[in-house]
């Protein structure tokens, strides 16, 4: 995977009929019944719409973690569909920030050495410390998770997920698990970086306010793409309550 | 079935893998635990039944010459029940086929072999009823392919003689044979020959006299009392002291077997059974950890403290169930594997293995013990969990920076390795003991390896260095120091060296032992006196050089005197200085000058024994030239005593080690493989993260079995201290008069343990690998802990 994309192309994901279907046991499970889309480079895009709807399959496959049952997902003109177990994990490796409703930061390592283990293995990364700053987490360094707030944790997961300088920051439900003041915090975070580096970015909720901070919004229901709207204006993440 | 009892099945099931790993270990030590015992068994209740019909007798004396009427007077001593005499002497045999000297052992056989004692067991033929007719020991006419009907020939008194085989058999007596010089049975080279009618009578002039009796004692009557009259009745006819069963060649050896196997059964099994406790406290610990809101829930519920405790009581009983029924089977085949070895040793017409039903009993309970000990903590922990905390989850574990001593050691360090690092310093204590764990399984290899190297190191130090001769040749009676000369004549024989060997009972105080007195040159050419450590020693002229085995048998020390009461010729009683001790694995053997013992017998310098050193080239000759030689009741062949020795001993010895090899393995993997277990359970999640976060496979094996490979090294050096430890402790447990082992642990032993140690260890992690790779990686994401 070179790192220089096509001039022409402004988009940077592409998925074209993807379809998921779990087959466990007798019952099949249709999580994706056709889904087209196209990511383009900077945009935040909201991925909104009840609980099973497909919100996270869909993200799983966009950041490489699962293969969908049929369709495809280009990534600068080369399918994922294609790539092996070891090319999806150098893709994660390289190109994709993922962050999770529950943080999922190592527990014996402090929150700049939480960060340091993606620029570890980073190609072009920024210092962690100036990471843990992006998110306003400067002070807090030296802390294990235990010693820091659930709010704190997912700060400190959004600055490991882009210390890499990802093209792409994926976040599942990232406040999920977070009251709604500590919440603003998070989202605040994610907005800053986007407008400090400009990564393209997938924001999943199934929270309606949050829509408001998107670029674009695109409302899943039933394993397809049911709507998608562009708000026309951006609301501040600061200005946000629930 | 009630749904926790199902529970109970699932979890056991879910857990197989771990269950086998923990009933493995468990298995090992029950197993080796019941082959102990079943085989203690076994020989015990073996011979017991082989002395009782075969009428093994209770005291045994040896005499120049008494008169059968002198029986009589003994079958009137208090306690004595049946008294039976005969002939014993040595011969030196002519075996077709066989150019190296044999010797024989001749028993003359009583007129109504129904009523003596010591009776012989025929497994082949009949009985001799004429003279000239012999039964000979059935291994060594197995070891010759002799079979009733041949015949061979034995020198007597100076005579050949033929004898004609009619038969095959065993005694009690002769149980464990070695001929003199000899530390193992030499089948090819010594054996024992019952010999009818009153042919050694005849041929030894001893025709109304016998040599040797032996005395059966009435049920309760004590030897030890027995033992003084019986000595003072026939000092006078040539006695030499009479010994009491106890101390019967034979019999000593099988007891001093099965007091070993009494070591034996509780030193390492209890290393297993420590193991298989620990490995069950931690599996069940984390079963419990994962299961907190489960308990929380059926307390909620209603369900008491004991019904908890009990349900998790359970599980380990299922364990040990399973354990129990493999450690049994192992144990019932190991313990008749192990019998059968030792029947090529000792040798019994028939075989009791039929163990009952109480070393399987004990071995269960002692398992089932260990376990439950191991599940006490974690099934009380779960017990006394308040149900409303129970259903919270734990709090994440809080690391510190601190946690290491030498936090210092991190920087520079990848994230990865001090993920690894914090991880052991987290839990210090659940790491030393999967350490310790791991080097358990090092420290029973190096202590069953230890053996190979005391009997090379025996061989080397007892024979090799400090034997010079070929060939040791003795007189059945003391001789003039010419008979060493005419030796030194023969074609082939390049050097002689005089023994002069006299039976003697030696006193310090109260204590006794009897011990002969072997005379050597001062500074001995072919046979040295050597120290364990490897020194020759010179005889001083005037004092006792004795083992320090002896000097501890007698609580004397150099410069202290020893009275020897010497039990031939005019049985004097000399006070003699012990000018030195050294140390000897073999025997408890006291040392003079020649010259000087020679003197103070009052004799003409005679000599008992002739060390030889041959020409390699015309050994045969030599040895035709020996069988001719009258009055010889021993040639003993170096090369073929440190061949029976050695690699008798490095054959039985490798059954044992490879049965080793593989319990160690079971250790090594059943420790390593929860160990890694365990940790895969409660760092999944961290794990699955770090390969969506774009870690390869390779990468997250590294955190893990890193984790457990780091404390697999560390657990190299403890098992190798361990495994001396252990070694140390069996050397002293098999320490006797006869026999110490050395402590002489090879390097090499050291490493074949720590690599075993090590292929185990990283077997077990890779099984472990496999599952790493089949991580979910997005169930992670989902799910909270
Ligand atoms: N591993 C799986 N096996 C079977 N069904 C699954 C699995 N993962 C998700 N699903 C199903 O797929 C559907 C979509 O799930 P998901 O993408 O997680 O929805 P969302 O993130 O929008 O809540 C749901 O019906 C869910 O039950
Ligand atoms: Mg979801």
């Amino acid at each position: 995977m070179d790192m220089q994309a096509p001039a022409a192309s402004r988009t940077t994901r592409r998925a074209r009929g993807l379809t998921k279907v779990y087959a466990s046991g007798e019952v099949e499970v249709h999580a994706l019944r056709g889904v087209d889309l196209e990511l383009a480079h900077g945009e935040l895009v909201v991925l909104l719409g009840p609980s099973g709807s497909g919100k996270s399959t869909l993200l799983n496959i966009l950041g490489g973690l699962d293969t969908c049952s049929s369709g495809s997902v280009l990534f600068r003109d080369q399918p994922l569909g294609a790539m092996d177990e070891r090319m999806l994990t150098a893709y994660r490796r390289r190109h994709v920030g993922f962050v999770f409703q529950f943080y999922n930061l190592i527990p014996s390592l402090t929150a700049l050495e939480n960060v340091a283990l993606v620029t570890e293995i980073a190609t072009n990364p920024m210092a962690p410390a100036e990471a843990l700053a992006l998110v306003g987490l400067a002070a807090r360094l030296g802390h294990f998770p235990a010693q820091l707030s659930g709010g704190e944790q997912q700060r400190v997961a959004i600055a490991r997920a882009i210390a890499k300088r990802p093209d792409i920051l994926l976040c599942d439900e990232p406040t999920g698990a977070l009251d709604s003041t500590t919440g603003v915090l998070v989202l605040e975070a994610i907005e800053h970086i986007h407008a400090e580096l400009g990564t393209t970015t997938v924001l999943i909720t199934h929270n309606a306010v949050i829509a408001g901070m998107a670029d674009r919004v695109l409302v899943m229901a039933d394993g397809r793409i049911q709507e998608e709207r562009r708000p026309p204006r951006r609301i501040r993440a600061r200005e946000l309550s629930w | 079935m009630r749904p926790l009892n199902r529970k109970l099945l699932r979890d056991l099931w879910r857990l197989r893998a771990q269950v086998i790993a923990i009933a493995l270990v468990m298995a090992s030590g029950v197993g080796l635990m019941c082959m102990s015992l079943t085989s203690i068994e076994a020989l015990g209740d073996t011979a017991e039944a082989y002395y009782e019909r075969y009428r093994f007798a209770d005291v045994f004396a040896r005499v120049e010459r008494a008169p059968e009427q002198l029986a009589e007077r003994l079958r009137l001593l208090p306690g004595v029940e049946a008294v039976s005499t005969r002939v014993v002497k040595n011969a030196v045999l002519d075996v077709a086929g066989f150019e190296e000297p044999v010797i024989g052992q001749l028993v003359s056989l009583p007129d109504d072999p129904a009523s003596a004692l010591n009776q012989v067991a025929l497994t082949r033929g009949r009985l001799p009823q004429a003279a000239g007719e012999c039964v000979l020991a059935e291994p060594f006419a197995t070891a010759h392919g002799l079979e009733p009907g041949m015949k061979l020939r034995a020198i007597m008194n100076s005579h050949w003689q033929e004898l004609r085989v009619v038969g095959l058999g065993l005694s009690p007596e002769y149980v464990y044979t070695i001929g003199p010089g000899a530390l193992m049975p030499d089948d090819l080279r010594y054996g024992v020959i019952w010999v009818g009618g009153k042919t050694l009578q005849a041929a030894w002039d001893l025709e109304g006299a016998f040599n040797d009796v032996s005395l059966a004692l009435l049920r309760g009557a004590s030897a030890e009392a027995l033992l003084p009259q019986l000595d003072q009745l026939l000092a006078r006819y040539g006695g030499v002291g009479a010994i009491a069963r106890k101390d019967q060649l034979s019999n000593w050896f099988l007891m001093n077997e099965i007091e070993q196997l009494k070591s034996l059964a509780s030193i390492l099994p209890t290393i297993f059974l420590a193991v298989a406790a620990f490995l069950t406290h931690m599996v069940l610990s984390r079963l419990i950890a994962v299961e907190r809101s489960e308990i929380g829930l059926l307390k909620a519920f209603g369900y008491t403290d004991r019904a908890i405790a009990w349900h998790y009581i359970k599980l380990v009983l299922g364990i040990g169930m399973v354990g129990i029924v493999l450690g049994c089977a192992l144990g019932w085949w190991l313990g008749l594997v192990n019998t059968r070895l030792y029947a090529e040793f000792y040798r019994f017409p028939f075989l009791l293995y039929a163990p009952g039903p109480a070393p399987f009993v004990l071995a269960s309970l002692a398992s089932l013990g260990a376990g439950l000990i191991g599940a006490l903590g974690s099934v009380r922990a779960a017990a006394a969990l308040p149900p409303a905390e129970a259903m919270r989850p734990p709090a994440p574990p809080l690391f510190r920076r601190s946690g290491l001593p030498a936090a210092g050691l991190l920087r520079g360090l990848d994230q990865p390795s001090r993920i690894l690092l914090r991880q052991i310093a987290r839990w210090p204590v659940r790491s030393f003991a999967t350490s310790l764990g791991i080097g358990m399984a090092v420290a029973v290899l190096v202590s069953a390896m230890m053996w190979m190297d005391a009997i090379d190191h025996i061989t080397d130090v007892y024979f090799l260095q400090a034997q010079g001769q070929d060939v040791t040749v003795g007189f059945t009676d003391p001789r003039p120091r010419s008979a060493e000369r005419e030796l030194g004549r023969i074609d082939g024989v390049l050097g002689t060296e005089p023994l002069r060997m006299v039976p003697a009972r030696l006193h310090a105080g109260a204590r006794e032992k009897r011990q002969p007195l072997q005379g050597v040159p001062a500074r001995q050419q072919l046979q040295h006196v050597f120290d364990a450590s490897g020194h020759a020693l010179e005889m001083p002229p005037g004092g006792l050089v004795i083992s320090t085995m002896l000097a501890q048998l007698l609580g004397v020390k150099a410069g202290d005197l020893v009275e020897a009461e010497v039990l031939e010729g005019r049985r004097p009683r000399l006070q003699l200085p012990v000018a030195a001790t050294f140390e000897t694995y073999i025997g408890s053997p006291a040392y003079i000058d020649i010259d000087a013992l020679n003197r103070l017998m009052l004799e003409q310098d005679s000599i008992t024994a002739v060390q030889l050193r041959l020409d390699p080239d015309r050994r045969q000759a030599v040895f035709r030239r020996l069988k001719e030689t009258p009055r010889i009741a021993f040639i003993t062949l170096k090369d073929a005593a440190v061949h029976s020795f050695h690699d008798t001993l490095a054959r039985t010895l490798l059954i044992y080690v490879s049965f080793f090899v593989v319990f160690a393995c079971t250790l090594a993997f059943g420790v390593t493989y929860n160990a890694a277990r365990i940790a895969l359970s409660e760092r999944g999640r961290e794990l699955a993260t770090l390969r969506v976060l774009g870690f390869t496979r390779a990468e997250i094996s590294y955190i893990l079995l890193g984790e457990v490979g780091l404390l697999g090294f560390a657990a190299l050096p403890l098992g190798c201290f361990m495994g001396y430890l252990v070694a140390r402790i069996m050397v002293g447990s098999f320490t006797t008069e006869l026999f110490r082992i050395p402590l002489a642990i090879q390097a090499s032993t050291y490493a074949v343990a720590m690599l075993i140690g090590l292929g185990a260890t990283l077997a077990s992690a890779l099984l472990v690998r496999r599952r790493v790779d089949r991580l979910d990686l997005i169930a992670v994401l989902k799910t909270r802990e």
